[in-house]
């Protein structure tokens, strides 16, 4: 039995954030075909929604892009009521994708070679 | 034509003009396209309109960029399909007197027109998408309403000869997808085929986005020399797959990674993409590297458009204050909470009236807000950034104003400047319908230099 690391997100996936109205997506592509099933399985909508806590207001929708080996979380009420209301120095929410690169997650040891920077 | 060779002018209104000439020159292209557009940008010139009627109400920087990219397109034959019209369309004949400038004689240019709806909008218009609330409970605040129009106006305008096509509202990708229709003679209801060729679009329209920009994370994903980025060029063929390339000898990267980030950007669901003139299926492209800063697309699907159009609405909803001051050296944090305390005060004191106030540490949690980690380790310089939004302009004033006051009211080694700038800013709120597409008819104005 293959023992498993755990490492943040980013070092597994990379990640870009686009903005529509109130509504973020960020997606999240795996480096290798090997992370994709483990993004599938872990980050999850509910997860991805609770680790961005009280910054994402309404829901989260994920959609999975299995030819891009990707994952497109639909965050909405996450831009502060819409790009041009937002009182946030980041109004349209380009680098609200970069949070996400600090979610835990659980690799197999056999993909240690695999992972990305660190 | 067997392959037709397009590449992006610009990504934005700010963008950098110095790749659209790169690419006019050494791009070998038949279609040079630009999109300058942001969802407020109609609204914004309109509301100038009205303070100064001397603007003309196309990109201000129109000039600028066709004094580029004409030598090399007139040289090359290359036609221009640009969204640079905005509000006035008609600009096409400032383009016009640019072309006789360069010497330029008998070249036709086309202004697309028609999107703008705000004198119907409030007879026409339903449901507010992002609200649920009707249209008419906001007629009376809307500035500017555009629909998005389609490729057709712009494939009609290319078979009645354009050289160059300048347009007001249309969708980014369907600026793209025109040339490919016109010149491969793919058919309005040919869903496959615009279902590509949109997909195409939405990987150029955001420039160097696909070449390497926006990408860039040291030691994780690298790209060389980022500082000389070119804008992407689709080398299309007329089944509707493509290579994605750039001018060779510039900086950037091509790859996979670039290729899939910008599919997705500002995408919701991958397999339901909706533009006017198609819904757009990503979930079936696929990719193949097939050469150094060169990715091959293929497959990407297509589903009939659907009835309606989308329309961008733009309503006056008051003023943004804000302005901030500085902290440094051990202890940055504290006093920055204090002075955060005292501002607090401060607002209630002089009856700041806000619909939403933020007081921000930059260093710590000014970008990700809430979602900032609670264990983020404490930064050894801190700006404390304010910003209200407030109904008049008066109130978002108070902001700076009391930020003022802690230059020597504040607290301890508080940094400041004084102020350069106008503190407060007018709100042009976006809100989104859809109509019939059948309400709005495009029209076409012909020139020629």
């Amino acid at each position: 039995m293959q023992g498993t690391l755990q490492v943040k997100l980013e070092r597994v996936a990379h990640v870009r954030s686009g903005d529509k109205g109130n509504t973020s997506n960020i997606a999240v592509i795996a480096y290798c075909d090997e992370f994709y099933p483990l993004l599938k399985e872990q980050l999850t909508a509910a997860r991805f929604k609770a680790f961005y806590r009280g910054a994402i207001k309404g829901d989260v929708t994920r959609y999975e892009a299995d030819n891009l080996a990707a994952l497109n979380f639909v965050a909405e009420g996450a831009l502060g009521g819409g790009v041009s209301r937002s009182l946030s120095l980041d109004n349209y929410g380009k680098a609200l994708s970069a949070a996400i690169l600090g979610f835990d997650i659980e690799v197999p040891e056999q993909y240690s070679n695999l992972l990305r920077g660190g | 034509m067997s392959r037709l060779r397009i590449g992006a002018g610009s990504a934005w209104w700010g963008d950098r003009i110095e790749p659209a000439k790169l690419n006019a020159e050494r791009g070998d292209l038949d279609y040079l396209c630009f999109e300058t557009m942001a969802e407020a940008t109609v609204s914004a010139a309109q509301v100038r309109k009205r303070r100064d009627p001397s603007f003309p109400g196309y990109d201000t920087y129109l000039d600028d960029r066709m004094k580029a990219v004409l030598p090399g397109c007139l040289k090359r034959c290359t036609k221009i399909i640009s969204n640079q019209g905005w509000i006035n369309p008609d600009g096409a004949q400032r383009i016009v007197e640019l072309l006789r400038e360069h010497g330029a004689k008998r070249k036709k240019v086309a202004a697309v027109s028609g999107s703008l709806i705000t004198d119907r909008i409030a007879k026409l218009g339903g449901t507010i998408l992002e609200s649920g609330a009707q249209v008419a409970s906001i007629a009376p605040e809307i500035i500017s309403a555009e629909a998005y129009l389609g490729a057709e106006p712009i494939v009609e305008a290319l078979r009645q000869g354009a050289d160059i096509v300048i347009t007001g509202r249309v969708a980014d990708p369907s600026l793209f997808l025109a040339p490919m229709m016109h010149e491969f003679g793919w058919r309005a209801d040919d869903f496959d085929r615009l279902g590509a060729g949109s997909g195409l679009g939405h990987l150029l329209e955001c420039g160097a986005q696909v070449t390497g920009g926006y990408f860039a994370d040291p030691g994780f994903k690298d790209v060389p020399d980022p500082w000389d980025l070119a804008f992407p060029i689709a080398e299309v063929e007329a089944d509707g797959s493509a290579v994605i390339a750039k001018v060779a000898g510039t900086g950037g990267a091509i790859n996979a990674m670039t290729v899939k980030e910008q599919m997705l950007y500002e995408v919701h669901d991958p397999a339901n993409y909706i533009t006017p003139d198609v819904v757009v299926d990503f979930t079936t492209a696929a990719l193949e590297q097939v050469g150094p800063d060169r990715m091959r697309v293929s497959n990407i699907g297509g589903k009939p458009r659907t009835p309606t159009l989308k329309v961008s609405m733009g309503c006056m909803e008051g003023f943004i204050g804000e302005d901030m001051f500085f902290y440094a050296g051990p202890g940055a944090l504290r006093r920055a909470q204090l002075a955060k305390r005292i501002l607090e005060e401060r607002f209630r004191i002089v009856d700041l009236k806000t619909d939403d106030l933020r007081i921000d540490f930059l260093g710590l949690n000014a970008i990700h807000g809430e979602a900032t980690p609670k264990d983020a380790p404490e930064p050894y310089e801190v700006a404390v950034r304010v910003a209200a939004r407030c109904r008049t302009r008066e109130e978002a004033l108070k902001v700076g104003r009391e930020i003022d006051g802690m230059a020597v009211s504040g607290v301890g080694m508080t940094g400041k400047r004084v102020p350069h700038q106008d503190r407060a800013r007018e709100i042009i709120g976006v809100w989104s319908t859809l109509v019939p597409r059948e309400a709005v008819p495009p029209a076409i104005t012909r020139y020629e230099s």
